[in-house]
Order: structure tokens, then C-alpha cells, then sequence
């Protein structure tokens, strides 16, 4: 159940390795070329589109760029100014960070709570699991974020109601310290995709293992906790790591609730906002390059945590256990 | 607790999360329909006076581009995606589903690292290359790559999709004859249907929304697409057009929501296949 393993695809237990090595070989020979060709086009895209511009970004970080004149060397300049002269760059940071740790565990924790609650709804499940999926189609677009720009607007509905119940708020948008906490609201809004996902995992869990430890007398914490965590974990591990490399590139609402220029007082100011106003904005190409390269950094660095802890928390049945 | 209300309680709980989640939709279509002095006084969802003329001034558009231009721009780019997706994930997939060849598990094993390359990275640089091949204010950028293979969520997605598929196929057509360019068209190809309806929605669904891409490669106004008209109506307006502004916003989602009623069945099903095959 590990979706993102880079185990052989063709499969290495498939009948077909089990046959001498000559014919397998035979077929690689027979399969090369017209492999090569249905892969033509990616490997023009990989090339030209990936590999390349990953080179040349690298390059370019190293670089005063504008554009429009030659880029000019500058080596390591980019890198130290952006680390140790520009407070903006640790505060789209410090903004972004807060916006990953907050919204990734709420948005899944809201996943699967509701994925538990629509397993064991008797009946309008697929009702309910359209309905709930619904806005994560529509959260990326332009008109949600405006709408929610609006609902969390000085007068509008949120200030206005917690208002009535003596939370006086004021509006968020315009509020440096809780602007990100709507851009969060919108990304938990949107917890149908992990919960899809939580739920057609929840389902393929074999119900005799209910049976028999509900025969044993354990209560349904007691389930949750030895039966649905360890098999759902597979799950709950492909959505952490696919959330938390889309959270850290949060663009569109940040956009349209700042207006486009991360306020008020960089509030919104996220890391991809701040790359996007350094890039095209001030026309710093290279300074972007380089902090394009830092998120990499960034999200290979958090990914391969998250795949070193996973050891000691994904549980695998198909390997036996750990 | 009673029986009675261990049944029904999920229910209501469910029942009031809907409510709450599909508030700012709600939200949405009741302030397309508001006149300008109910939006800010008014928190009733239902508009006092029905004011149908926003929905007169946002047809008419942004800098003078109709909004059925702009819809048509948005369209075409999506459709081009649509078609670009389908062929070269498919092409690709199928090669790294069923055949075997050199390298293929370093290919795959890129293919993969590419689903977590943040789009910045190769963001400037295929934007010089565009620049440099005078493409760009054209569409060119926003759906060449797609023909190229460059959403790895997709190619691993059909990918996903096509290891299913029983061992015995090949062999039987290899039997019959088939190489491996026939087979794909007349065995793999069709028997691929759902993932591949999966592929075209989603890849829809994302290029319309998109907004990003659009807003770096797009300047001309009758090159807009509807998402950046959006944006540009919302510099130019107060809020007293927020009824307007809103009206767009619903023209600009309803083929989404349309794409939602009609495809759910594949939306979700490809959404819990991805996180669980493999």
C-alpha cells in the first residue's frame, strides 16, 4: 500500500521474472526500442522541461539576474543575503512554517475523523462523501479565495458571529497576526481529498479483525487504537507527505487575500508569494532561483524525516509487519 | 446512549458538518444575487431583493473582453491540457507499466522524485526558454507541457492503473501477434478507460483553477482566461460591485460544479485509488 515506494513497477514477483534470464533478457531486447519510443515524449519533458531548467535555476542562483541583461556571477551572494540580511525572506519563513504545521495535521485530523464517521453511517454514504469532497475541487480556485476574503473581512460573517459570541475578532484579513489563520481555515476546508483516501483505506481493512477483537472484549478506543491506526498507517503516511509538500507552495489564496503582495505587513507574505515578488515583481530572477533551490531543499529535507520516522510508526501488513 | 440516538447521531453530525462546509458556497450564490447595499448590512443568506442585474454586468465582462470570450480562452487552454494529459501520461505509463527496457527503474525512480519538485524550481527557467521562443502572451506555454509528460501525478496515477491489469493480456496478444505498439492501442489503451477519464477530469479541473501559470505567461486582455479576469475585475472594483464581482465568480466555477455532478463517481474513485494501489 506504500504509493510513493519506487518499487519496479512492472513487478518483480510477476511470473514473467520467474523464467530463464535468457528470455527475459530476449525481452528486453525485443521491448527496448518501442519502449523508448511510447517514452518519447516524457523524456523530452523531463529533459527539456525538468532536468534542464533545474540546471539552469541552480546556475541562475548564483547569479544577478533581471531578465533582460546577461546574468552576472555573483556566487554564494544570493544565498548569504536572503539567510542573514533580509528579514522578509524569514518572515515568508516563519509564515509558512506556522501555516504547514497548523493546517496539514487539523485538514488530515478532520479527514479522518469524518472518514470514521461516514464508515459507520448506515445509509447516504456516498451522499456524504461527494458532498464532503466537493470543495476540494473548488478551494484552488480564484472565486473561493475572494469568497473568503470577504467572509473573513472586517464585517464580515466570521468577525460577525464570533462577535455575537463575545470573541471580538475584528476582520482577519486585515489582522498581520491572524491573516494566515483564514488561508489555513480555507486548506482545512478542503480535507475531503486526505478523507477519500482515509476512507477507501478504512474499508479495505478486513472487518474480522473487529469481530474477533471486539470478541475479546476491547472497547472501541481499544480498536481505534490497535486495529484502525496500525493499518491505516500506510494512509495516513501517503497523506502526510502529499499535503505537506502542497502546503509549503500555498499560493492562490494567499494571493488574492493579501491582494496580491503578502499583507497586511507580510502577514501572508508566504514563501512561494515572497519567490513570486522577488522573480517577477523586483525582476530578481536569480535571488527566486535561489530560493526556488532552498524550498527544494526544504521539502527533500522534510520528506526524507518524514520517511526515516515512518519506520517506527508505518505499519506494512503485506511485509509481514515491520 | 439509546439505541435511537447512537443511529442518528452520526447522522446529525454529518448533516451539520454539510451545513457548515457548504456555508461559503451558499455564501457565494446569495451575494452574486444581492444588491449593493444588502452585501455589507445584510448577514441574511437570503438576498431581500433579487438584483439579476449583477449577473448583466459581469457578463459584460473585464477591459472590454466579454465574459464568453473569456470562457473560451479558459476552455481551450483546459481542453488542450485535457487532450495533452491523456496522451503522453498514457504513453508514458504504458511503458513503465508493461514493457521492459534499459534504465527503467531509474526512469521510474525520477519520475517519481518529480511528484515532490516544487514547481518553482523549473518555474524562471522555462519561463526564459518560453520567452526566448517568442511564446510567451500566447497558450503555448500553459499546454505544450502537458503534451510532454510533465505531471508525473498522472503518468504515476494511470501508471497505478495499468500494473493491475492481468499479465495475460500481453501474452495472448503476443500469441495472436500483437507487438507491443498494437497492443497498447487495441488491448491496454481501452481497458485503461477509467483511469484515464480519471486523468482528463482531474487535469481539467486544476487547469481551470489554475492560477498562477496563467497570471505569469497571460498579459494581453483578450488573451485572459476567466480566473485572471476575475482578478483584474476585483483591482478595478469596490466594494460597492461586490455583487458583480461575485456573479463572475459563480460563471467562472459552474463548469467545475457541472464536472462535479456529472464525473463525482470518478473524481472520488480516483482520488482513493491514487493514496491506496501499489
Amino acid at each position: 500500500m506504500s504509493a510513493l515506494s519506487t518499487k519496479d513497477p512492472a513487478g518483480a514477483a510477476r511470473p514473467a521474472d520467474r523464467r530463464p534470464p535468457a528470455r527475459a533478457r530476449r525481452r528486453t531486447r525485443e521491448q527496448q526500442w518501442p519502449a523508448y519510443v511510447f517514452l518519447t515524449p516524457w523524456m523530452i519533458g523531463a529533459g527539456v522541461l525538468t532536468l534542464g531548467p533545474m540546471a539552469v535555476s541552480l546556475y541562475l542562483s548564483f547569479t544577478d539576474y533581471n531578465l533582460f541583461d546577461p546574468p552576472r556571477w555573483i556566487g554564494l551572494r544570493n544565498y548569504t543575503e536572503m539567510l542573514t540580511e533580509d528579514p522578509r525572506y524569514w518572515r515568508s519563513v516563519g509564515t509558512t512554517l506556522l501555516f504547514v504545521v497548523v493546517a496539514v495535521p487539523l485538514k488530515l485530523a478532520l479527514a479522518l475523523g469524518a472518514a470514521m464517521l461516514l464508515k459507520n453511517l448506515s445509509r447516504g454514504r456516498a451522499f456524504y462523501r461527494s458532498a464532503f469532497y466537493a470543495p476540494s475541487l473548488l478551494g484552488a480556485s480564484m472565486s473561493i479565495a475572494l469568497v473568503w476574503k470577504a467572509l473573513f473581512n472586517d464585517g464580515g460573517t466570521v468577525a460577525d458571529v464570533l462577535g455575537a459570541v463575545g470573541i471580538p475578532t475584528g476582520g482577519w484579513v486585515g489582522n498581520p497576526d491572524l491573516a494566515v489563520y483564514a488561508v489555513v481555515l480555507l486548506t482545512v476546508w478542503q480535507f475531503g481529498a486526505p478523507m477519500v483516501i482515509f476512507l477507501a483505506g478504512l474499508q479495505q481493512i478486513p472487518p474480522d479483525l473487529y469481530e474477533a477483537s471486539a470478541l475479546d472484549g476491547a472497547g472501541p478506543w481499544r480498536r481505534f487504537r490497535s486495529i484502525t491506526v496500525p493499518m491505516l498507517s500506510p494512509v495516513v503516511f501517503f497523506n502526510l507527505v502529499l499535503e505537506t509538500i502542497q502546503s509549503f507552495q500555498v499560493f492562490t489564496p494567499a494571493f488574492a487575500i493579501s491582494g496580491g503582495d503578502g499583507g497586511p505587513a507580510d502577514g501572508t507574505m508566504f514563501y512561494t508569494l515572497y519567490l513570486y515578488e522577488r522573480g517577477f515583481t523586483a525582476s530578481h530572477m536569480g535571488y527566486a532561483a535561489a530560493m526556488a533551490w532552498l524550498l527544494l531543499l526544504a521539502i527533500g529535507v522534510i520528506t526524507v524525516i518524514l520517511f526515516r520516522t515512518s519506520r517506527s510508526w508505518v505499519f506494512y501488513a503485506d511485509e509481514g509487519g515491520r | 446512549m439509546t439505541i435511537a440516538a447512537k443511529r442518528w447521531l452520526p447522522h446529525t453530525v454529518a448533516a451539520a458538518g454539510l451545513l457548515v462546509l457548504l456555508y461559503p458556497l451558499a455564501w457565494l450564490v446569495a451575494t452574486s444575487l444581492k444588491p449593493a447595499d444588502e452585501v455589507v448590512t445584510s448577514l441574511d443568506l437570503w438576498p431581500g431583493r433579487f438584483e439579476w442585474s449583477n449577473y448583466t454586468t459581469a457578463l459584460e465582462g473585464v477591459s472590454g473582453v466579454s465574459v464568453t470570450r473569456l470562457l473560451g480562452n479558459s476552455m481551450l487552454i483546459a481542453v488542450g491540457a485535457v487532450i495533452g494529459n491523456v496522451v503522453s501520461c498514457s504513453l508514458a505509463a504504458y511503458a513503465f507499466a508493461r514493457l521492459r527496457f534499459r534504465m527503467r527503474k531509474a526512469m521510474f525512480a525520477f519520475m517519481i522524485a518529480t511528484l515532490m519538485l516544487p514547481h518553482h524550481v523549473v518555474l524562471i527557467p522555462q519561463y526564459i526558454v518560453f520567452n526566448q521562443l517568442g511564446m510567451v502572451d500566447t497558450y503555448w506555454p500553459l499546454v505544450l507541457p502537458k503534451f510532454l509528460a510533465t505531471e508525473a501525478f498522472f503518468v504515476f496515477l494511470v501508471v497505478q492503473f495499468m500494473r493491475g491489469l492481468p499479465r495475460e493480456l500481453e501474452e495472448s496478444a503476443r500469441i495472436d501477434g500483437c507487438g507491443p505498439f498494437r497492443t497498447y492501442w487495441e488491448i491496454i489503451l481501452p481497458l485503461s478507460r477509467p483511469a484515464l477519464i480519471t486523468t482528463a477530469i482531474f487535469t481539467f479541473i486544476w487547469t481551470w483553477n489554475d492560477f498562477f501559470t496563467q497570471m505569469i505567461y497571460l498579459f494581453a486582455p483578450e488573451n485572459a482566461t476567466i480566473t485572471l479576469a476575475l482578478r483584474s475585475f476585483v483591482d478595478q472594483s469596490s466594494t460597492s460591485a461586490f455583487g458583480p464581482m461575485f456573479a463572475m465568480s459563480v460563471i467562472s466555477v459552474l463548469p467545475i460544479v457541472l464536472f462535479f455532478f456529472v464525473f463525482q463517481r470518478y473524481l472520488v474513485q480516483g482520488m482513493a485509488t491514487s493514496g491506496l494501489k501499489g
